[in-house]
């Protein structure tokens, strides 16, 4: 979606910057995450799937409830039936119900605001991320992160998932270095409540609605710029006219 | 029927209170001098679009900057929140604040482009030195400007850019210390901080940044526009006392640099619309996370505007050394019109040497902009040494290459072609 924006920029004519995306940490083995703002129904599932398996633990602090029954085609009254189990007004952001304090006693740190890391971080790495969890014994959670070695957060979709080994190919040591060269691929040790695609699908419109969180207006935005692009279409041909009338004279 | 007999009346009256003004204020005689009876050269082409281009975008970022404090808060514990309050919850903040973030890094594309201008066109040379000095003092507020404005979101990048441009300062032998401090306010960057930038970005830089512009146009109009030829029309005047080859800005200028400026606001509205982080370029993606002092960014670059002098900065080994270079890579423009020593003003008389400096200076501060950004690694430091030295070279050997430079003969007139 991002890059397909940029080549629209691109198209408009910003010849005068080279663009090429940002490289983020381990951006060589990020999957795309191929989702879609524009697929509301992907992003009624993906707030179900944030308000259900995220925000146990994650804030969106800046996302107000109101805003999301506008902009996802749901009332008032589906969000407050679904979604509104951290607020008390349909008005509220999205809090945490977990205290700060506990969180970051419990997992060492506390668990960052998802407001904006769809564009903090992209959503090719939340994706590659979200499907990244394979079990590691040496780790207090069970767990390791290929995409964010280390990371201090749970397998918090196990359920759905299942549980992933590394598969590493010749003699390397997964435990001395988790990004290692010869890493060849997740092998699935113990099979969860959806299949591989279905998982896929559910963390694609997980990502999907972060993505639109960060961004709540970008479809907005793309629709009012092509509207000011041909009012300045317009608005050229007739300064060019006008220009060229007045220039009759210069000699 | 009333009404139709009233309306000559009326503009009668209008007519009258304007004669009054006029008679007290005179700018009539103002709008002739600098509008209406500004001759300007003809031949104006492509490049003299960003003069105006540049007076457009500050008029941008003034508007959408008096909108933005309406809802902005100047503190470290709201500054990141309220910049989301105004993107989320704003009528139309996105759009003011998406205008603003872009119009900062469009200002920088079209001065750029107007100072290349001036370099090609030879109008920093006799008689409007003045006009380019006080356009270096502007470009010097400029980056002050846009150094203040960028900690005011408060985001990561906010923080750490701020973090190690002000320690910059530090390098000076003996004071260095206790005038990053006085400068921060603090031990470190802090709510004081930002309070002060946000003071200095909304009120300081903006008045002298116009009282500077202002003087710039009073200065060009002094002494009137260079062109592309680099004649001086006023050398040849008509039997009227007008200069032959000039028009009056307006209507002609007008009207042509409304076209100019509607093509700009396509690209403008094509970032806005479209791509507003311009691939982590115009907003970088570790900015979209609050200030932390904790965690510092994986890759700490200045905006892209910056980044060739940062490039120059990181090149040099001796830090405090690398400070005094990257000093004078910006201040060497100041002192063009003595370094420069050829009889002819414009690139289309001047020889195949001066094209040659010229083309390498422009490719050199293009690779050093694109250095800066990256990770440092050997072979990037040996390019930045590369491009730093002809970057320098372009100044320090301008004496002499451009009296040995083989010039063409200047025509009399400008080149025009009637359409």
């Amino acid at each position: 979606m991002r890059i397909k924006n940029i080549a629209l920029a691109l198209v408009v004519g910003m010849s005068w910057v080279g663009v090429s995306l940002a490289a983020s940490p381990g951006a060589g083995l990020l999957q795309p995450a191929n989702n879609d703002v524009a697929n509301t129904a992907s992003l009624q599932r993906g707030a179900r799937n944030f308000v259900n398996y995220c925000l146990g633990c994650h804030s969106a602090k800046y996302v107000r409830y109101s805003r999301l029954a506008a902009d996802l085609g749901l009332t008032e009254s589906q969000v407050i039936e679904n979604l509104l189990f951290t607020g008390t007004s349909i008005h509220d952001t999205m809090e945490v119900a977990l205290p700060q304090e506990a969180a970051a006693r419990w997992f060492g740190t506390t668990p960052p605001d998802l407001s904006l890391i769809a564009r903090a971080r992209g959503t090719d790495y939340i994706y590659t991320f979200l499907k990244s969890f394979y079990l590691d014994p040496k780790r207090p959670t069970g767990v390791n992160n290929l995409v964010l070695p280390g990371t201090s957060m749970p397998h918090v979709l196990w359920e759905l998932q299942g549980y992933q080994a590394a598969v590493y190919d010749g003699e390397s040591d997964p435990a001395r270095d988790a990004v290692h060269k010869k890493f060849k691929g997740f092998e699935l040790a113990q099979p969860g409540l959806l299949s591989p695609e279905e998982f896929d699908q559910f963390v694609r419109d997980t990502v999907n609605f972060l993505d639109y969180i960060a961004e709540p207006m970008q479809l907005q935005r793309r629709k009012l710029g092509f509207y000011v692009l041909g009012f300045l279409l317009v608005f050229f041909v007739l300064a060019y006219a006008l220009k060229k009338e007045y220039w009759k004279d210069v000699k | 029927m009333s009404a139709t007999m009233q309306a000559p009346a009326r503009r009668g009256r209008l007519a009258a209170i304007a004669e009054w003004c006029d008679q007290r204020l005179g700018y009539s005689r103002f709008l002739k001098q600098h509008v209406t009876e500004y001759y300007a050269p003809k031949n104006f082409n492509f490049w003299y679009y960003f003069g105006s281009l540049a007076l457009l975008v500050l008029v941008i970022q003034i508007v959408t900057g008096i909108f933005l404090t309406m809802n902005y808060k100047p503190s470290a514990e709201d500054a990141f929140a309220s910049v989301e309050y105004i993107m989320r919850d704003v009528e139309w903040g996105w759009l003011i604040r998406y205008m603003h973030s872009t119009g900062a890094s469009a200002f920088f594309v079209v001065v750029y482009l107007h100072m290349f201008r001036g370099l090609m066109y030879g109008s920093y040379k006799n008689p409007r030195e003045l006009v380019w000095i006080l356009g270096m003092l502007i470009y010097l507020c400029l980056m002050a400007e846009a150094f203040f404005g960028y900690l005011l979101p408060w985001g990561n990048m906010s923080y750490w850019g701020a973090q190690v441009i002000v320690s910059l300062f530090g390098v000076i032998p003996g004071i260095g210390e206790s005038l990053v401090e006085w400068i921060r306010g603090d031990y470190y960057i802090s709510d004081i901080t930002l309070n002060r930038f946000f003071a200095l970005h909304v009120i300081a830089l903006p008045l002298a940044l116009i009282f500077l512009v202002v003087v710039h146009i009073l200065a060009l109009h002094e002494v009137g526009s260079n062109n592309p030829d680099g004649v001086e029309i006023k050398q040849l005047k008509g039997p009227d006392g007008h200069p032959v080859d000039g028009i009056p800005f307006h209507p002609y200028y007008t009207v042509k640099d409304l076209v100019g400026i509607t093509v700009f606001l396509m690209f403008f509205a094509g970032v806005v619309f479209f791509a507003p982080e311009m691939g982590g370029y115009f907003l970088e993606h570790a900015n979209f996370q609050p200030a932390n002092p904790l965690q510092t960014p994986e890759n700490i670059a200045p905006v892209w505007y910056f980044t060739p002098f940062y490039a120059i900065l990181r090149a040099v080994p001796n830090k405090f050394l690398g400070v005094v270079l990257m000093a004078l890579a910006v201040i060497s423009f100041v002192f063009l019109p003595w370094l420069d020593r050829s009889k002819v003003k414009s690139i289309r008389y001047r020889g195949w040497i001066y094209k040659t400096f010229l083309f390498s200076f422009a490719v050199s501060f293009i690779a050093l902009g694109y250095l800066g950004l990256q990770h440092v690694t050997p072979a990037y430091t040996y390019a930045a040494r590369f491009f730093t030295v002809v970057y320098f070279a372009f100044f320090i050997l301008m004496p002499w290459y451009t009296k040995i430079d083989p010039t063409k003969p200047v025509p009399e007139r400008v080149t025009y072609h009637a359409h």
